[in-house]
C-alpha cells in the first residue's frame, strides 16, 4: 500500500515537474507545478511530517502558486518569442549539467545503504514542532518574520509606480 | 517499507529537474517556478532524513524553508512584474544592461 | 477491518448526501428569502410554497444545452467546475457534526461523528483545502477567454488571499485556546462557555471574513452582475455553471459547520449534559444542525440588506480592518492565557 502511494506520487511528481519547466506556456507551468507540490505533500504524509503536508498544501499550493497565477495573469500570461541567435552549446551544457545534478544524486544515494525508513509514529508532529520552534529556534523564528516582513516592504517598493 | 534513499532519489531527481527549469529556459516565471521546486526538493531531503534519524529538526529547517520560499516569491515576482513594466518582455536574457 | 471501512465509507456518504442536500434547499430559502425580504412572493408555482422549485431547477439546468464557446482553452475551461466542487466536498470532514458515544455501527464505535477522526492536523486540512477553491475561479476566469470573467478571476484570487490570511489569525485564537489542531477537541473544550463570548472581536472577524472566502455579498466582486455581468462564470453554462452554485452553497454549509465548531459550542449547548447512544446522536445532530441553519440564514439575510463593496474599500477593509482586529484578538487570546482565564 505504502509502495504503490509512494511511486504513484514519485512518479507524477517527476512527470508533473518535467512539464512545469518545459512547456511554453505559464499558466501550465504553475498549474503543473501544483501537482508536483501536491504529490510532495503526499511524501510528506508518507514520512509522518503530517503537519508539514497540510503547511505544504497550505502555504505553496494556496498562496505562493496562487500569486504565480496572479502575476502570469495580470501580465497576460507572457512567452518569450524563439530565440533569433539560439546558443546549442550554452543548451546542451546546462541540460548536461542538471542531467548530472540527478545523475549524482542517484549514484550517491544508491551507494548510501542507510536502511528503510522507520515507519511514522502516531501521534502529531504539530505540537512537537511548535514546541521546537517557539523553544530552541525562537531566534530564527523571529528573524524569518523579519525576512517575511523585509520581503513585503520591498515587494511593495518594487512595484510602485513613480508619480 | 520505503527505504530512505528511494526518497533522497525522488528528491535529487526533482532538484535537477528544478535546476534543469532555471538553466535553460528565458522566461522569468518558469525560472522562478524552478527554483521553487529546487527548495521544494531539498525539503523533501530534510524530512526524509528528519524520519530517518528519528528528530525532528529536519522539519524545523523545513518550516524555515517555506517561510523563506514565500519571501523569495514575493519579491522575484515584483521584480518580475516591474521588469515587464519595462520591457514588455519577461525574457531573462534581455536583462543584460548594468543599468537603466 | 472490513467493518471500520463500511463506516468510514458510510460516514462520507452521510456528509456528501448532506452536503448536496443542502444546496437545493439553501437556493429555495435564498429566493424565498430574498422574496420575503423584498416584500414579494418569490417563487410558489411549482409545488407547495415552491418547494419544488429547486428540482425543476436542477432539472433545467440539466438539460439545457451546454455551449462550449470556441474562444475557451478547453482544457482549462472543463477543469474550474471540477475544482470548485471537489475542493466544497472535501473540506467537510474534519468537523465534529454530532455526539456518538456509546454508539456502534457493524461493531465498531463510530468515535464522536466526523468522517477523518484520526487526522491529527484536523482544522490545517481545512484551511488548507479551502484556500485551493481560488484555483476553481481562477482557472474559469482564465479559461474563459473573456475580459469580465479574467477581471472577476483576479478581483476574487486577491480577495481570497487578503482574507485568507484574516480568517486563518481569527482561527489561531481558537487553536490557541484550545490548544490543539483536532476540532472535536476545540468543540469539547467548549462545553461550559462558548468560544465566541471571550473572543468576540475573533468572531467578528471569523464571520467578515467568511463572507469574503465564500464570494457571498457583500463581497462578491468576483461576480458583480452589474459591472462585470457575472464574472467568472459568464461564459459557463448548464451543469457547468451549477457547478459553481453548488460549490458556493457547499462552502457556505462548511464555513457555517466551521463557525459553529469553533466558536459556536460544535454540536453541544452549554451546561447540557447530552445523554449517550443513539438518542444523543440525534439531539446533537439537531443542535448542530439548527445553528450552522441560524448560520445559514445569515448568509441569506445579510445578502439582501447590504450592498456591494468596492473593490479599493474591500481591501482597505481587509488589510487596515480585519487583520490588526484579528491580531488584537490574538494578543488577548496570549493574555488571557498567562492569566489562566480559560
Amino acid at each position: 500500500m505504502e509502495q504503490v502511494v509512494f511511486y504513484l506520487a514519485g512518479t507524477v511528481a517527476v512527470a508533473s515537474a518535467l512539464l512545469a519547466v518545459s512547456h511554453r506556456n505559464p499558466v501550465v507551468n504553475v498549474l503543473s507545478l501544483i501537482v508536483t507540490f501536491f504529490c510532495v505533500a503526499v511524501n510528506f504524509a508518507l514520512l509522518g511530517a503530517d503537519f508539514l503536508a497540510g503547511a505544504q498544501v497550505l502555504i505553496y499550493a494556496g498562496a505562493i502558486l496562487v500569486l504565480f497565477l496572479f502575476v502570469v495573469m495580470l501580465l497576460g500570461a507572457p512567452t518569450v518569442p524563439p530565440e533569433e541567435n539560439p546558443r546549442p552549446i550554452q543548451r546542451v551544457l546546462g541540460g548536461f549539467l542538471a542531467a548530472l545534478v540527478a545523475a549524482g544524486g542517484w549514484f550517491f544515494f544508491r551507494s548510501l545503504r542507510a536502511g528503510v525508513t522507520p515507519p511514522p509514529e502516531a501521534g502529531d508532529t504539530a505540537h512537537a514542532l511548535g514546541r521546537l520552534l517557539v523553544g530552541p529556534h525562537l531566534f530564527a523564528f523571529e528573524l524569518v518574520s523579519v525576512v517575511l516582513l523585509t520581503a513585503l516592504i520591498g515587494a511593495l517598493v518594487l512595484v510602485k509606480r513613480k508619480h | 517499507m520505503i527505504p530512505t534513499a528511494h526518497y533522497l532519489i525522488l528528491a535529487s531527481v526533482l532538484f535537477a529537474i528544478g535546476a534543469g527549469g532555471v538553466l535553460l529556459r528565458r522566461n522569468g516565471i518558469a525560472t522562478l517556478l524552478g527554483i521553487e521546486l529546487m527548495l521544494n526538493a531539498a525539503n523533501l531531503a530534510f524530512v526524509a532524513f528528519s524520519r530517518q534519524n528519528g528528530n525532528l529538526e529536519g522539519q524545523v529547517v523545513v518550516f524555515f524553508v517555506m517561510a523563506v520560499a514565500a519571501a523569495e516569491v514575493a519579491v522575484g515576482l515584483a521584480l518580475l512584474v516591474a521588469i515587464f513594466r519595462r520591457l514588455q518582455s519577461i525574457d531573462v536574457d534581455r536583462l543584460s544592461a548594468m543599468r537603466w | 477491518m472490513w467493518a471500520e471501512v463500511a463506516v468510514a465509507a458510510f460516514k462520507l456518504v452521510v456528509v456528501a448526501s448532506m452536503l448536496l442536500t443542502i444546496v437545493p434547499v439553501m437556493t429555495w430559502v435564498e429566493r424565498r428569502g430574498a422574496a420575503f425580504i423584498q416584500d414579494r412572493l418569490g417563487p410558489n408555482r411549482v409545488g407547495p410554497w415552491g418547494l419544488l422549485q429547486p428540482v425543476a431547477d436542477a432539472v433545467k439546468l440539466l438539460f439545457k444545452e451546454d455551449v462550449t464557446p470556441a474562444h475557451v482553452s478547453k482544457g482549462l475551461y472543463f477543469l474550474a467546475p471540477a475544482v470548485a466542487v471537489f475542493v466544497a466536498l472535501s473540506t467537510f470532514v474534519v468537523i465534529p457534526f454530532a455526539k456518538a458515544e456509546g454508539v456502534t455501527l457493524f461493531g465498531v464505535p463510530l468515535e464522536g461523528l466526523i468522517v477523518a477522526p484520526d487526522l491529527q492536523i484536523g482544522v490545517l486540512y481545512l484551511l488548507a483545502l479551502s484556500s485551493l477553491s481560488v484555483y476553481g475561479i481562477v482557472l474559469a476566469g482564465w479559461a474563459s477567454n473573456n475580459k469580465y470573467s479574467l477581471l472577476g478571476g483576479l478581483r476574487s484570487s486577491a480577495q481570497l488571499i487578503s482574507y485568507e490570511l484574516a480568517m486563518t489569525l481569527a482561527v489561531l485564537g481558537v487553536l490557541l485556546a484550545a490548544g490543539d489542531l483536532q476540532l472535536s477537541t476545540v468543540a469539547e473544550q467548549q462545553a461550559k462557555m462558548w468560544n465566541a463570548v471571550p473572543q468576540a472581536l475573533g468572531f467578528l472577524v471569523f464571520l467578515v471574513a467568511a463572507f469574503a472566502e465564500t464570494n457571498r455579498l457583500p463581497f462578491d466582486l468576483a461576480e458583480a452582475e452589474n459591472e462585470l455581468v457575472a464574472g467568472y462564470h459568464v461564459e459557463l453554462s448548464s451543469m457547468k455553471f451549477a457547478a459553481f452554485m453548488m460549490s458556493e452553497y457547499i462552502n457556505m454549509t462548511t464555513v457555517s459547520a466551521l463557525a459553529v465548531t469553533l466558536y459556536l459550542g460544535g454540536w453541544g449547548l452549554p451546561g447540557v449534559n447530552l445523554p449517550d447512544g443513539w438518542l444523543g446522536l440525534g439531539l446533537s445532530l439537531a443542535i448542530f444542525m439548527a445553528k450552522v441553519g441560524l448560520l445559514l440564514w445569515l448568509f441569506v439575510w445579510v445578502r439582501w440588506s447590504l450592498p456591494r463593496f468596492r473593490y479599493d474599500q474591500l481591501m482597505r477593509l481587509g488589510w487596515k480592518g480585519l487583520i490588526p482586529l484579528a491580531l488584537l484578538n490574538l494578543a488577548w487570546v496570549s493574555w488571557g492565557l498567562t492569566q489562566g482565564w480559560w
